[in-house]
């Protein structure tokens, strides 16, 4: 079972670092949760299964000063590669434990597919089937129709750096284009739709702020213009276009840093699918400046640096 | 008047429709597959069949409102002074809160301690509050992380609500609760209920037993002052909390809020906008201390305010009504009634497997 062998690796490396993060069982049995481990006997605690859905690196810059060994799947790890660029972490405090993974799952897919039911138990087979046990019966589901839309265009199954690998390395076949079919199909449609669209998503949001906190890149930490009053940019009136300029400069501090993780979206607890606009100022970066946050460590952020020529970036002839 | 009623299934769309006719109804409305209290509409869908992601406290405590206008006049005779003009509302029109739960209606009375029962009653809640009747559907099943009844509440408890509504399998057996909820039952749509009364108690009943009582049969958790106050405990439990404000704000209990001004020019209005214990600016002071500078502090004082301080000050009343959405929502699934359960002196029972202990046991262990 990977369970045993991920406990072994965390056995192996825990004596040499101060905390260990892993996944626990959560409160119900759909869900697992982040647990922080300074104790050898927290071990046998640790579990791993498609429902360990969290960015765990997300915790890194927090623990900047401490030796930490963190679990992450391959699209986490692109969090890690995208520290190391902007210097938010010291590498060398830093044990990686990589878990190849063949997707997680969404854990409102299944409460929605569930209609919302208490779960009494969970279970996998190996082909990665998820079967859920209700009081109205038991029903098994695909692991493609239950997981997160990132995990259907993974590139990315393997992490792309990491100290320890606890599994066998799985590929991917995905493509560039396949990543974001979905916002170039979204991006074609009519303005007035695309508008409405994002004011009735936004019209729900309530301000807590989930989005950003989850957000491994959001490092203002309490001074995001959200909250601040100096600089006074957005009041604190639970109006729409508040929460538009939230979401707008959040996404807009993203540029050429998201991840794509997915924690901005999978935390709401309204369900506003706030990646989508990252995703799109992602696919802008890579048309203008040919780069993609989190692949490599020898990269350059194109908002942390300035070239005189872009040769992406037509000059503006005088 | 009538006490009790009967609503056919078909008939309560239309039921709501007749409240809508002289009142805002704020009612769970299904968008996507998010539940949200909102102001009712025709164009918009009623479900019932959960618990709304959001609490209904909006309708009485919104997330933001203006407290007053003001205007700022120059003295024509005198230019170096001004004089200003405040103009402040306090007419709320008449509403219904249609559909919370218990646990819902039960968080209203959290806040009433707070905002009337003192010497210094809030007119913007007050005003709000007195306007509103509160129509709360019973539970026949608990949601994930449900915990009422551990903190004094229930499936099918009325306290807090004007009109108790049972789900039967062919209706609605109706209660009225208070003189405010019999007007409700004047409705067409209401016939009588008394025939039903038996099955909608005999369902109420059953609900109760279907709910997990984290601390065990104690319904008032003795909380053990030295792990509260043990900075290690919370290191301990809280390392995984993002320190946002999910908890606070989807929680029918949390009644913080912020003052802010926002002036252009001459005018302006003072805003009272939700706030949340879990944030950093909660507490930041104008000097640019922070008295709460960690998530730490900042989980154990929200922990402290519902089942410490509050009881303390209340009655021993805690300030936390077990509807469970602060667990549901919560992004690293913190599960506050696991905390409380950690922080009893005894060990917790039901629902708490070894793990638990076990932990508990090495807290105690640092603690010595």
């Amino acid at each position: 079972m990977i369970s045993q062998k991920l406990q072994d690796a965390i056995a192996g490396v825990s004596d040499k670092v101060d905390v260990v993060i892993a996944y626990q069982q959560g409160f119900d049995k759909l869900h697992a949760t982040p647990c922080f481990m300074t104790t050898p006997e927290e071990i046998k605690n640790v579990i791993w299964n498609p429902l360990c859905v969290h960015n765990l690196t997300s915790y890194l810059p927090s623990l900047k000063k401490k030796k930490v060994a963190v679990l992450a799947k391959g699209c986490d790890s692109r969090t890690i590669l995208q520290f190391i660029q902007e210097g938010l972490i010291n590498r060398e405090n830093v044990t990686i434990i990589g878990i190849p993974c063949s997707g997680v799952i969404s854990v409102n897919k299944i409460l929605q597919a569930i209609n919302h039911e208490p779960v009494e138990d969970v279970s996998f087979d190996e082909k990665g089937n998820i079967t859920v046990k209700t009081s109205k019966g038991e029903k098994t589901f695909s692991l493609q129709d239950v997981c997160p839309d990132k995990c259907k265009t993974c590139r990315f199954p393997t992490p792309i750096v990491y100290d320890v690998l606890v599994g066998d390395p799985i590929e991917s076949n995905k493509t560039y284009d396949d990543a974001y079919a979905d916002i170039k199909e979204f991006e074609n449609k009519p303005i007035e739709e695309r508008l409405k669209y994002w004011e009735g998503e936004f019209d729900r949001c309530i301000r807590c702020y989930a989005c950003r906190n989850a957000c491994p890149m959001c490092v203002c930490q309490d001074s995001c213009i959200a909250e601040t009053r100096d600089p006074h940019w957005i009041s604190q009136r639970a109006t729409l276009s508040e929460k538009f300029m939230f979401h707008m400069i959040h996404a807009l501090h993203l540029a050429g840093r998201c991840v794509e993780c997915g924690e901005c979206e999978r935390v709401c607890p309204m369900n506003i699918p706030v990646n989508k606009l990252k995703r799109k100022i992602n696919l802008d970066m890579k048309e203008l400046y040919n780069y993609e946050p989190g692949v490599n460590p020898e990269d350059k952020p194109p908002m942390y640096t300035f070239n005189v020529d872009e040769v992406t970036i037509k000059e503006h002839k005088i | 008047m009538v006490e009790t009623g009967f609503i056919q299934k078909e008939k309560l769309n239309d039921f709501i429709k007749e409240l809508s006719k002289d009142a805002v109804v704020y009612a769970p409305c299904l968008e996507g597959d998010t539940v949200l209290f909102k102001a009712f509409d025709a164009d918009k869908t009623v479900c019932l069949d959960r618990p709304a992601n959001n609490p209904p406290k909006l309708a009485i405590f919104p997330q933001s409102e203006t407290l007053f206008n003001f205007t700022y006049i120059k003295d024509t005779e005198d230019p170096k002074k001004m004089s200003v003009e405040i103009k402040a509302n306090t007419e709320f029109p008449k509403a219904v809160i249609f559909g919370s739960r218990p646990c819902d209606a039960n968080g209203f009375l959290i806040y009433d301690r707070v905002y009337i029962d003192t010497n210094t009653p809030d007119p913007y809640y007050m005003g709000r509050r007195e306007k509103t009747t509160i129509v709360t559907l019973c539970c026949n099943a608990p949601s994930p992380g449900c915990f009422c009844v551990a903190v004094g509440g229930g499936p099918a408890n009325n306290e807090g609500s004007d009109v108790l509504i049972t789900e039967l399998e062919k209706g609605y057996f109706v209660e009225a609760v208070t003189e405010k909820g019999k007007a409700v039952l004047n409705a067409p749509q209401v016939e009588s209920g008394a025939s039903y009364a038996d099955e909608a108690h005999k369902k109420q009943l059953e609900s109760k037993k279907l709910v997990k009582n984290p601390f065990g049969k104690d319904c008032q958790p003795e909380i053990s002052m030295s792990l509260f106050d043990s900075d290690e405990f919370w290191e301990k439990y809280l390392s995984k909390c993002l320190s946002c404000g999910a908890c606070t704000y989807l929680c029918p209990t949390c009644y913080c809020f912020n003052i802010t001004d926002e002036q252009m020019l001459n005018n302006g209005e003072r805003i009272r906008s939700w706030d949340g214990c879990m944030f950093p600016h909660f507490t930041l002071e104008g000097s640019g201390h922070n008295p709460r500078p960690t998530k730490f502090k900042r989980f154990r004082n929200r922990v402290g305010h519902k089942f410490v301080y509050y009881p303390e000050k209340y009655n021993g009343v805690i300030a936390c009504c077990g509807c469970g959405r602060c667990i549901r929502y919560c992004p690293v699934s913190v599960d506050i009634s696991e905390v409380v359960s950690y922080l009893r002196g005894s060990q917790p029972d039901v629902s708490s497997g070894t793990k638990e202990n076990a932990v508990t046991d090495t807290v105690k262990q640092e603690q010595k």
